[in-house]
C-alpha cells in the first residue's frame, strides 16, 4: 500500500471535486430536466406591509403554457408554518410564517402567488398578468423605533419585540457582577456600533426540483442541509419522512444564506404533490435578494470598564437584533451564537450580555458566515481600540496585556465557556513580523508628521471563535430543537475499494478530498480509492449537514471512529486467518502483519475474507462496514492575529488596503491548500463588510440593493493579496486536533479593516465610520460633518455612531 | 426565428423564439449546462462563453445573435480528453471552491491571456473585474490565470493548447443537425 508512505493528511492535495466543475460537468439543481415537468415562478409583494384585499388570476390562467395560477388561499389549508428551531426563550413572540401570503404581506418580497406553466418563460409571462390589490399598512423598518411599538409588524403578538435574552456572569457563576465593576472602574468606554444589513450572495441562485413519481417525493434543492431538510419539510408538510427523499447535488455556496428551509421548497413540494407531476422553480439574482434571508443587522450598545493601566474588567452588551418579519430556521438564535464570543480572548472579570430580539417589515435575517461571532468580534476588537485610544496606549499592547496566556489553557471565561487551547502570542508575533508592524508605523509617523494627502492606517484583530457546532447537550441547554452530532459509515467493498459516507453536506468546501484523505491516512488505502458520497438521504440517511464550521471537527471525527472500528474488526479477522494471538497483530501502510514474523495479509484481504465469509472467527458477522457518530463535548476555538494596513486617501475618501496578513491558528490541518482556500474567501467575505457591502431599504421597505449592479459584491480589483500563514495548536476536542476554518476570515478580518481606516484618520478628528466605509462616508467623515446615514432610517444602516448618538 | 449556430464543433439548426437568451438556448435546448446563470444584469460573469473567440456574456445576448457564429463553452475546451492550459492551472492553484462561477471565469481567463501573455497582478484583476466570485476572495484565480499564461508560453506545450481563442476561431465546424 502505497497511501501511507507520506502522511496523506496534511498533504496539499488537488481536490477530487474539480475534475467535474472545470470541465462543466456539474450537476446543479437547475441542469435537471424531468420527462413532463413544469415551471414554478413566483409572483412577490412590492410592498413592505399591506393587506391582500383581491387577487385576480383570470388574465394570467388564459395565458399560453399555464397550467395553474395559484393563491395563499389555494395553500392555507395546507402549507402550515414554516420552521424555527430555535425558541430561544419560553416567552418569545412566534408568529405563523406560511410560505405564501394569504391575506397580508410582510415584508416586499414575500411571494402571493404562484404561476405553474410548461416553460419557465410562460411562467414568467403570467406573472405580470396576475392582478393584486394590496391595501397599505404602516412599515417598520427601524429598530428602535420598532421597540415603541406604535406600529405592528403582527398586530396579533401585540408587539414587535420577539425575544430577551440575558447571559450574566454573576448569575452564571462564572465571573463577577459587570455593574460594580463599571461603578468602580477608572475608565468607562461606551459606544455604539451597527453591524448592517449584509446579503449572502452565493453564487449559484437556489433551485428546487420535486418529482414524484417512484412511489415518493424527491426533492433536490440547492441547500447546505438536506437533512434538516427532509426533516422539516415532513413536519410541515405531513408526508411521511420516509416518503421524502431531498438530495442537494453539487450546491454553489451557502455561506449560512442556504442552511434554510425555504417557501420555495415547501410550495414546490405542494404544488408537485397537487399536480403530480415534477415542478422545477429557480430563482433570479433579484429574487434571491429579495427574499433568501439576510445576514447580521445589529445595533451593538458596548460598555467597557478598565483600570488606568489598560486592565478590563467588565464587558456589557445590549443588542438589538432585527429578524425582520417572521423567524426561519435559526434566525433568533444567530445573536445569541455571539453571546460567548464578546469576551473573545480577554480576562474581563464581569460580563452581561442582552439581546433583545425586534420584527420588522424586512425579509428574515438568519445565518450567514460566522452567524453572531462576526458580529461579536467586531465590537470588542473595535473596543479594545477605543479603550487604547482612550488611555494613550499602543493597541497591540492593550490586548496582548489583557489576553489569556498560552500558559493558561485551559480556559474557563467569563462566558461560561472553556477554551481548550490556543497559543495568541505565537500567532501575534508571528502576523507582526510578516506584516512589518515597527516599519509601517514608522511609515504612518511620516506620513502623518508631513500631513500627507494618503494617510496609512494599521488596524489590529486578535480574534477567536467557537467552531464545530455543536455538543447536543449545550445546543439542549439553548433551546435548540435538534443535535450538534455528526455521523459517517465506511463501506469496504470487495475489490478493496472504499465507499464513504457523510451527513455532512459540502457546497464548495472539499470534503471529498479531504475526507479520502482522512479515511487513505487512517486506512492505508490510496487516496484515489475513496469515494465520498453525500448529500442524499437516501446513500447518506443521517446526519446534520455543514454549517458552522463543524463538518471536520465534528463529521471528520465520526469518520475517524468509523475507520477505527473498521480497522479493529480487520486486526481481529486478520488474527484469525493469520492464526496468531490479535495482541501479535501490528498494522502499518495498509497490511497486517504478526510482530516478528514475515506473515502479511493486506487489509484487501481481509476485506474480502470479511466479504465472502467462507471462514469467520465465531460470531463475527460478513463484512466490514462500519458506521459512528460522534458528538463533541466542546466546541473548537480557532484563533489568529490578523493585521491590515490601508492607504486612506483623505481628499477623495477612497481606502485601499495595502497590505493585509493574516495568521491564523485553526488546530491541525488536513489540507492547507484548502484551509488557504477557506482564509482568503473568508475575507473577502469580511473585508466586504467593512468596505462595500449593504442591504439598503427605501422609506417604503424596498430593498434597493436588488442587484449585483447594486449590491456591491467586491470583485477581483477591489481586493487585495493577502498574505496568509498559520500557527498550530492542536484542538483537543477531537482526535484530528482540527478547529475549523470555515468563518475565521470573515470573523476576523472586518473589524481589522475598520480600525485600519480609522487609525489612518483619527488623528484629523475622525472618531468613527459606519460600515461600510465608502469612499462618501469617509470623505464625509474627514470634512467633520455628521454621516449622511446617521438618523436615516431608510439608508439600511446607521453605522457606528457613538454613545451620544453622533459622529464629531 | 431559425438559427444555425456552431457550439463546441457541432452546428445546429433551431427555430427559436426571438426573445430566447443564449444562456437559456444553450442550457435548455442543447444541455449545455456547464455554462450557469449567475444574475440577471450582466454583473456576475458566471454565464461567459465565447463568441468567435472572443467572450461574452451569454445572459446579455439573445440566441438569435448568435446566429453564423461559432460558440464554445466551458465542455468544448478540452481536446482528446486533455485540459486546456487554463482548465489545468484553475485545479492546480485551489482556484476555485463551490465551482459555479468556474466556467465563466476560466472562458474570461482565456479571453484575458489572448491579450496578455504574461500579466501582472493588477492586469489578471482588472481583466476579470466583470466575473464574480463569492469563495475564493480572488488570490489563487489570479494566480492560476497567470500560471496558464507560463503553461501556454510558446513551447511550454503541444500547439493546439496554447491559444484557444486561435485554436477557435480557426476551427472549421463539423457535425450538424
Amino acid at each position: 500500500m502505497t497511501a501511507t508512505a507520506e502522511p496523506e493528511i496534511g498533504k496539499a492535495r488537488l481536490r477530487k471535486e474539480d475534475a467535474r466543475l472545470i470541465t462543466g460537468q456539474t450537476r446543479w439543481t437547475d441542469n435537471l430536466q424531468l420527462t413532463g415537468m413544469l415551471h414554478m415562478a413566483v409572483l412577490r409583494s412590492p410592498v413592505a406591509h399591506a393587506r391582500i384585499t383581491n387577487i385576480d388570476v383570470s388574465r394570467a390562467t388564459a395565458m399560453p403554457g399555464v397550467a395553474v395560477v395559484l393563491t395563499g388561499e389555494d395553500f392555507a389549508a395546507e402549507q402550515g408554518s414554516l420552521p424555527c428551531a430555535w425558541p430561544i426563550t419560553e416567552d418569545m413572540k412566534s408568529p405563523p410564517a406560511p410560505a405564501m401570503a394569504v391575506d397580508q404581506v410582510n415584508f416586499a418580497g414575500e411571494a402571493v402567488a404562484l404561476v405553474i406553466a410548461d416553460s419557465a418563460y410562460h411562467a414568467a409571462d403570467a406573472l405580470e398578468a396576475i392582478d393584486v390589490d394590496y391595501e397599505d399598512l404602516p412599515v417598520v423598518l427601524d429598530m428602535e423605533e420598532a421597540l415603541r411599538d406604535n406600529d405592528l409588524v403582527h398586530p396579533d403578538l401585540g408587539t414587535n419585540k420577539c425575544a430577551t435574552w440575558i447571559f450574566d456572569s454573576a448569575e452564571a457563576g462564572v465571573g463577577t457582577n459587570v455593574e460594580d465593576e463599571i461603578a468602580s472602574a477608572e475608565v468607562v468606554i461606551e459606544r455604539t456600533f451597527r453591524q448592517q444589513r449584509l446579503i449572502p450572495a452565493f453564487m449559484e441562485p437556489r433551485s428546487v426540483v420535486v418529482d414524484t413519481t417512484a412511489g415518493m417525493f424527491t426533492v433536490w434543492s440547492a441547500t447546505q442541509i438536506p437533512h434538516i431538510l427532509r426533516w422539516m419539510l415532513s413536519a410541515v408538510t405531513g408526508i411521511s419522512e420516509h416518503k421524502l427523499r431531498v438530495i442537494a447535488p453539487d450546491v454553489g455556496g451557502g455561506f449560512g444564506g442556504k442552511l434554510q428551509v425555504t417557501p420555495e421548497e415547501l410550495l414546490c413540494l405542494l404544488v408537485a404533490r397537487r399536480m403530480g407531476r415534477p415542478v422545477k422553480w429557480t430563482e433570479s439574482r433579484t429574487e434571491s435578494m429579495l427574499s433568501a434571508h439576510h445576514g447580521r443587522d445589529q445595533i451593538q450598545k458596548i460598555t467597557l470598564s478598565a483600570r488606568r493601566d489598560g486592565t478590563v474588567t467588565g464587558l456589557k452588551v445590549e443588542l438589538l437584533a432585527d429578524m425582520g418579519a417572521y423567524l426561519r430556521l435559526v434566525t433568533p438564535g444567530v445573536p445569541i451564537l455571539g453571546a460567548f464570543m464578546f469576551n473573545s480572548i480577554y480576562k474581563f472579570a464581569a460580563y452581561r450580555f442582552v439581546c433583545t430580539n425586534v420584527f420588522t417589515n424586512k425579509v428574515p435575517t438568519d445565518a450567514y458566515r460566522g452567524a453572531g461571532r462576526p458580529e461579536a468580534t467586531f465590537a470588542i476588537e473595535r473596543m479594545m481600540d477605543e479603550l487604547a485610544v482612550e488611555l494613550g496606549m499602543e493597541p497591540m499592547k492593550i490586548r496582548e496585556m489583557n489576553w489569556i496566556k498560552h500558559e493558561e489553557f485551559p480556559f474557563n471565561t467569563v462566558a461560561g465557556l472553556t477554551y481548550d487551547s490556543g497559543n495568541y502570542e505565537a500567532a501575534t508575533a508571528r502576523a507582526m513580523e510578516l506584516f512589518g508592524y515597527d516599519e509601517l508605523r514608522e511609515e504612518q509617523a511620516r506620513r502623518r508628521s508631513s500631513g500627507d494627502v494618503v494617510q496609512l492606517g494599521i488596524g489590529i484583530s486578535t480574534y477567536t471563535e467557537m467552531c464545530g457546532l455543536a455538543p447536543s447537550r449545550v445546543l439542549g441547554a439553548l433551546r435548540y430543537a435538534a443535535g450538534g452530532w455528526e455521523t459517517a459509515s465506511i463501506r469496504m467493498l470487495p475489490t478493496g475499494k472504499v465507499e464513504v459516507i457523510t451527513g455532512t453536506s459540502p457546497h464548495g468546501q472539499g470534503h471529498e478530498t479531504v475526507w479520502s484523505q482522512i479515511v487513505a491516512d487512517k486506512l492505508g488505502v490510496p487516496f484515489e480509492d475513496v469515494e465520498v458520497l453525500h448529500g442524499d438521504t437516501a446513500t447518506s440517511h443521517k446526519g446534520m449537514d455543514s454549517y458552522g464550521s463543524r463538518s471536520l471537527a465534528v463529521g471528520g471525527t465520526a469518520l475517524v471512529h468509523a475507520a477505527d472500528k473498521v480497522l479493529a474488526k480487520a486486526r481481529t479477522l486478520a488474527a484469525h486467518m493469520m492464526e496468531c494471538d490479535e495482541a501479535d497483530v501490528e498494522f502499518a501502510s495498509g497490511s497486517f502483519s504478526v510482530r516478528g514474523t514475515s506473515t502479511v495479509r493486506s487489509l484487501g484481504d481481509v476485506v474480502l475474507a470479511a466479504h465472502v465469509a467462507h471462514d469467520l472467527p465465531e460470531g463475527m458477522e460478513p463484512g466490514m462496514d462500519a458506521d459512528a457518530t460522534f458528538d463533541p463535548d466542546n466546541f473548537s476555538f480557532p484563533h489568529g492575529t490578523h493585521l491590515c494596513a490601508t492607504e486612506v486617501d483623505t481628499e477623495t475618501g477612497m481606502v485601499r488596503i495595502s497590505r493585509y496578513v493574516a495568521v491564523d491558528d485553526v488546530g491541525t490541518v488536513m489540507n492547507p491548500l484548502i484551509v488557504d482556500g477557506q482564509v482568503h474567501g473568508g475575507l473577502a467575505q469580511g473585508i466586504a463588510q467593512a468596505l462595500y457591502e449593504e442591504a439598503t431599504h427605501d422609506e417604503m421597505g424596498t430593498l434597493t440593493t436588488a442587484t449585483f449592479a447594486d449590491y456591491l459584491l467586491p470583485c477581483a480589483a477591489d481586493l487585495p493579496a493577502f498574505l496568509t500563514d498559520r500557527t498550530t495548536t492542536p484542538a483537543t476536542s477531537n482526535p484530528l486536533g482540527a478547529k475549523g476554518v470555515g468563518e475565521a476570515g470573515t470573523i476576523a478580518s472586518t473589524p481589522a479593516v475598520v480600525n485600519s481606516v480609522l487609525d489612518a484618520v483619527r488623528h484629523l478628528g475622525v472618531r468613527d465610520i459606519e460600515m461600510p466605509m465608502s469612499p462618501e462616508r469617509v470623505w464625509t467623515a474627514l470634512q467633520g460633518r455628521p454621516d449622511p446615514g446617521a438618523g436615516d432610517v431608510a439608508a439600511g444602516g446607521l453605522g457606528s455612531i457613538d454613545a451620544q448618538g453622533g459622529q464629531s | 426565428m431559425h438559427i444555425s449556430v456552431n457550439v463546441d464543433g457541432v452546428t445546429y439548426a433551431d427555430e427559436v423564439e426571438p426573445r430566447l437568451l443564449l444562456v437559456h438556448y444553450l442550457r435548455e435546448r442543447l444541455s449545455k449546462t456547464g455554462t450557469v446563470v449567475g444574475c440577471d444584469t450582466g454583473n456576475c460573469g458566471a454565464c461567459t462563453v465565447h463568441l468567435d473567440g472572443h467572450s461574452v456574456k451569454s445572459c446579455q445576448m439573445l440566441a438569435v445573435q448568435a446566429n453564423g457564429h461559432e460558440v464554445t463553452t466551458i465542455e468544448g475546451l478540452a481536446r482528446d480528453g486533455k485540459l486546456h492550459p487554463v482548465q489545468e492551472a484553475f485545479r492546480s492553484n485551489h482556484a476555485l471552491q463551490c465551482g459555479f462561477c468556474t466556467p465563466g471565469m476560466i472562458m474570461q481567463a482565456i479571453d484575458l491571456l489572448a491579450d496578455e501573455s504574461d500579466p501582472d497582478d493588477e492586469t489578471v484583476r482588472k481583466g476579470l473585474e466583470g466575473n464574480l466570485c463569492r469563495c475564493t476572495g480572488y488570490q489563487n484565480i489570479v494566480r492560476a490565470v497567470q500560471d496558464a499564461a507560463q503553461r501556454m508560453k510558446p513551447g511550454a506545450g503541444p500547439k493546439q493548447e496554447q491559444h484557444s481563442d486561435e485554436h477557435v476561431s480557426s476551427k472549421q465546424p463539423v457535425g450538424g443537425e
